[in-house]
């Protein structure tokens, strides 16, 4: 007997081989390799990794012009995964490079011998997760999105607990530290954990909302694939169909969790501010990108008949984000909660794209992602290296004089915090302007007045950062943490591998206000694989 | 060089300028002197450019164009009209002046400093030779950032809050203004100011004039302004009050009223009644500020009230009239910001109870105080008496009340100014002026000294600017043709 195989075009999923084979070589990594060489080790498969993902997706990009589905019309091989791929493999070169110093966090004082111990399982969990999203981009059925989503989930969900040190280096105590040195966080690492924890339990809920928003809609249309559900919905009439409604809700919902969107953004602050900063900057900016262009691609594929529900449904949740995520980070202190409420309201702004649902949403949905992910990722990168420099959770009190001591990643900061509040002094304010076109042209002026007046809410803690930078008083610039001495002293690390990645951060926002064009011809064409 | 490229290159240069002061690791003198050499640069660009500059021609000179963003026809497009020159060459010259001081005064951390006043240079020059709405726009927030800067980190005491009010109100305006160029630049679909025809949306019509009614400022949208120029450094003060306000006056000129002609007219009394209250509400506070900074900072409202009233006048005149006073002013509300910092430096203090008789063995200093402030209250052959008179004789041309308001103005004009002048000159010695505070250094000379000799130029010749702004039969006749 002769098994039926069907032709797969394996090359479609060069991108996540290339992602989860570098994985597995640092898993490995993990095992053979000496402990005083894992570091370097692990992070040269990473890096090489990445590239590969960056240059294997370019060259998907170059030869996908004609999009469709590959493996059983299970995933795309368009334009759309493409561009999504090599946004995310970009953040995932940048995010390796900083973890390289930056994980796990423990503070100064702590036992430093157990270091490197984990740190190549940490480089294939980011890997891992990566390899997930490049996935999750590219689904073109429920179950390869549950599956993905799963996937680069449970990656997560360990990289953010990942700081919790193992037991011989946990005493604080023991190593003699007085209480404001025991680690980043108080016991090291217990708000990694807590933040780990915390993600897994709400985001399972997400994740369980999204697969029984799945499990509806394929009952009612008895359809898996995006293009079979549109085709069902379109030839039995079932855009009005109670199980289709609800199970459109549901799916919305669970994906409006893993883009932080409000209201499904409770977790958001505590977990980034819990994990261990490079992978909150990864978070921020890579699983938004995947979520959001996997979200466009479900809705205006999946569901084109039922536009009018979840065009409204996303401008609502848009609207939301933008007033909670701006009005709650106004009182906060701690910076990473700051920069945790302003990711959900650019979440936000992103949704007002997704609403349109148009061609000229997509384009400024992948426009947006761009500057968005990179003035995300490197604000995180830099309060990554003031943490480090403290080793106590940066605040804006004793985020004072950074601007002077550190005058690159001040300058970068500073371009970050004016380039999120849409100033232009990066594509931020293209972005911005792009999302509010296509919510004029789908003829929606109320949501461009929200987002308008939460732009200007959130002016007040985007320059409260750069105060806090550069203006404080002179008498402020002693930083005291934990009201002891001045921490460390002396120059701080070098820090070159951070400075790197910030570096190219702050090109890609500063450069993306000036290469618009490029940008929106390939978010075009990207746009263009979508049936808009 | 093309005479095209200059318009780009007085935008880009003082930019590449800021990045290469903060790359460069210079001494604090090497770096000011870098600072200078460009600031005196883009003075000797644009004395090329209006010498290129063809007023015999109509229409737009200088452009550059290309594309930014084709596909919501978004475009990179600068070039120079009449106006907008002389407000490019207020700009230039202003700024050097005010880098010069802070050149001559040390500021602390002057690669800081002296990238964003040249960044700040870039940004307003842009603003005046855009012509792309949404460059126009970008341009209009750039100037934004670095003035943030500038105040917050060089400042006063109370610099906090001036720089939180003034980022808030400018803001609110200026996102005003971005919804209305979406929704403007999208219905007609282009974003281009010259090929964009004119719109009868007032909704859209307002949505401009927040904006520049809160830079310029008009009554009641003054809240910020107070604090910001007590608060600001002198020198910044003086580019505030002497070009950044002049870009909201130039944006109600080139956009509001030449793109909605229709809602100009129908909110033409409001704007009207808007800006005499400016005027007269400003010389009253004027004249009951306590210090130095605060008597210019009032005045600078008042004479915005006073342009703007020329320029919703409609009338040939008042536009011309407009564009003169905005030069004149620019240079008269400069000179005397700078001139505030060089008294604070020496007696610590603008406030008047505690200055007082500075005059005696100071004559440079009484010279030129006074000179700005005898030009200032429009003393007949001076430039503002030049500009105010062809303002009020525009306005009377709409309604005489107008022009009544108008001149009962300028006589509390007279008094704040004569105030002013004897609070700090004359009297008795005030209690902080000492033996020892010296008169003009020649670095500081050397600065107000153009400013000034620029206002006498302007002073014997008049019609250099208010002939030479608008081309074509009349001023009206160009704005009402959109300036094509």
């Amino acid at each position: 007997m002769k098994l039926h195989t069907t032709h797969v075009d394996w090359f479609g999923l060069a991108t996540v081989f290339a992602l989860i084979g570098g994985s597995f070589l640092a898993l490995l990594c993990a095992v053979l390799v000496p402990q005083a060489l894992r570091r370097a080790a692990s992070l040269g498969i990473t890096v090489t990794g990445f590239t590969a993902g960056l240059v294997l997706s370019v060259w998907l990009y170059i030869d996908s012009a004609n999009g469709h589905t590959i493996v059983h019309g299970a995933f795309y091989r368009d334009r759309w995964t493409a561009l999504g791929q090599i946004i995310l493999c970009g953040i995932g070169l940048a995010t390796s490079v900083v973890s390289a110093d930056h994980i796990p966090v423990w503070g100064r004082n702590a036992d430093q011998s157990h270091r490197d111990d984990h740190i190549a399982e940490f480089f294939a969990l980011l890997l891992a997760s990566a390899a997930g999203m490049a996935f999750f981009v590219g689904a073109a059925n429920l179950m390869v999105l549950f599956l993905s989503l799963e996937w680069f989930s449970i990656a997560l969900y360990v990289m953010c607990a990942i700081d919790y040190p193992p037991a011989a280096s946990a005493g604080g105590e023991a190593a003699g530290a007085r209480p404001e040195d025991r680690g980043a966080f108080g016991v090291p690492g217990e708000s990694s954990l807590e933040a780990g924890l915390k993600y897994l339990i709400v985001g399972s809920f997400g994740a369980g909302a999204l697969l029984f928003g799945s499990a509806l809609v394929y009952g009612a249309t008895g359809q898996i694939s995006f293009h079979g559900i549109a085709h069902a919905v379109a030839s039995r009439g079932l855009t009005g169909d109670t199980f289709m409604v609800v199970g459109i809700a549901l799916i919305v919902a669970g994906l409006a969790f893993k883009m932080s969107a409000a209201p499904f953004h409770m977790w958001t602050p505590d977990v980034y501010e819990g994990a261990p900063t490079a992978v909150t900057a990864w978070m921020a900016s890579a699983t938004k990108v995947a979520a959001l262009l996997l979200a466009f691609r479900l809705m205006t594929t999946a569901f084109p008949h039922n536009g009018h529900l979840w065009g409204w449904a996303f401008a609502i949740i848009a609207a939301f984000s933008l007033a909670i995520g701006n009005f709650a980070a106004l009182v906060q202190r701690n910076v990473k909660r700051i920069l945790a409420y302003s990711s959900i309201s650019h979440a936000g702004f992103m949704l007002i794209a997704l609403s349109a649902g148009s061609a000229l949403g997509g384009r400024a949905l992948m426009y947006y992602l761009v500057p968005y992910s990179a003035m995300a990722f490197g604000s995180f990168a830099i309060v990554a290296a003031r943490e480090r420099e403290l080793g106590v959770p940066v605040t804006l009190e004793n985020l004072a004089g950074f601007g002077w001591e550190r005058p690159f990643l001040g300058v970068a900061m500073w371009f970050f915090m004016f380039g999120f509040a849409g100033l232009p002094l990066g594509g931020g304010f293209v972005g911005k302007f792009y999302v509010f076109a296509a919510a004029y042209r789908h003829g929606w002026v109320w949501l461009v007045i929200v987002g308008v007046l939460a732009t200007l809410v959130s002016l007040y803690y985007y320059l409260g950062i750069v105060r806090a930078m550069y203006m404080r008083p002179a008498e402020e610039l002693q930083v005291q943490p934990g009201g002891g001495v001045a921490v460390g002293g002396g120059a701080p690390a070098a820090e070159w591998l951070l400075h790197l990645a910030v570096g190219a951060a702050l090109a890609v926002s500063v450069g993306s206000l000036f290469a618009v064009q490029p940008l929106i011809d390939l978010a075009r064409h990207a746009a263009s694989a979508l049936p808009l | 060089m093309s005479a095209s490229s200059l318009t780009s290159i007085l935008i880009w240069l003082p930019v590449a300028g800021a990045i290469g002061v903060w790359l460069l690791p210079l001494s604090r003198y090497a770096t000011g002197a870098l600072a200078m050499v460009f600031s005196l640069a883009e003075v000797g660009l644009w004395i090329e450019q209006a010498a290129r500059f063809n007023f015999s021609q109509s229409g737009l000179q200088m452009e550059e164009r290309a594309k930014w963003f084709g596909d919501l026809g978004v475009s990179y497009h600068v070039g120079v009209y009449g106006f907008s020159l002389w407000l490019v060459g207020l700009t230039v010259v202003a700024m050097a002046a005010a880098t010069g001081y802070g050149f001559w005064v040390g500021r602390d951390r002057p690669r800081g400093y002296f990238g964003l006043m040249l960044l700040l240079t870039g940004a307003t020059v842009g603003v005046f030779q855009a012509q792309d709405l949404l460059l126009f726009y970008a341009f209009f927030e750039a100037m934004l950032i670095p003035l943030y800067i500038l105040i917050g980190v060089w400042g006063g005491a109370r610099r906090m809050e001036a720089t939180i009010k003034f980022v808030i109100y400018t803001m609110a305006g200026s996102l005003l203004m971005l919804a209305a160029i979406v929704v403007y630049g999208l219905k007609v679909g282009t974003f281009d100011l010259v090929d964009s025809p004119a719109s009868a949306s007032r909704w859209l019509f307002l949505g401009f004039m927040v904006a520049f009614v809160i830079k310029a400022p008009l009554f009641p949208f003054h809240g910020w302004l107070p604090d910001s120029y007590r608060e600001a450094p002198p020198e910044v003060s003086a580019v505030l009050s002497g070009v950044v306000a002049k870009a909201g006056l130039y944006g109600m000129l080139r956009i509001a009223i030449a793109k909605f002609p229709e809602p100009t007219s129908f909110y033409r009394t409001a704007v009207l009644a808007l800006a005499a209250a400016a005027l007269v509400y400003g010389s009253l506070l004027a004249f009951r500020a306590a210090d130095f900074r605060g008597v210019v900072a009032y005045s600078s409202l008042a004479q915005s009230g006073l342009i703007a009233l020329g320029l919703f006048a409609g009338t040939d005149l008042g536009f011309d009239g407009a564009i003169l006073q905005m030069v004149a002013h620019g240079l008269i509300s400069a000179s005397l910001f700078l001139i505030a910092g060089v008294v604070e430096r020496r007696t610590t203090t603008g406030e008047f109870r505690l200055l007082g008789g500075m005059a005696k063995g100071r004559p440079a200093l009484a010279t030129l105080l006074m000179t700005v402030g005898v030009i200032s209250l429009a003393v007949p052959g001076s430039a503002s008496f030049a500009g105010e008179f062809l303002i009020l004789a525009g306005v009377f041309q709409r309604a005489w009340w107008w022009s009544a308001i108008g001149a009962g103005a300028i006589v509390l004009a007279a008094m704040y100014m004569l105030r002013l002048i004897s609070a700090v000159l004359h009297e008795a010695r005030g209690s902080t002026v000492s033996d020892e505070a010296l008169d003009l250094r020649p670095g500081e000379l050397a600065l107000v000294v153009p400013l000034v000799a620029g206002l006498l130029a302007l002073s014997a010749w008049p019609a250099g600017i208010s002939h030479h702004s608008f081309f074509g039969p009349s001023p009206t006749e160009t704005v009402k043709a959109q300036f094509k």
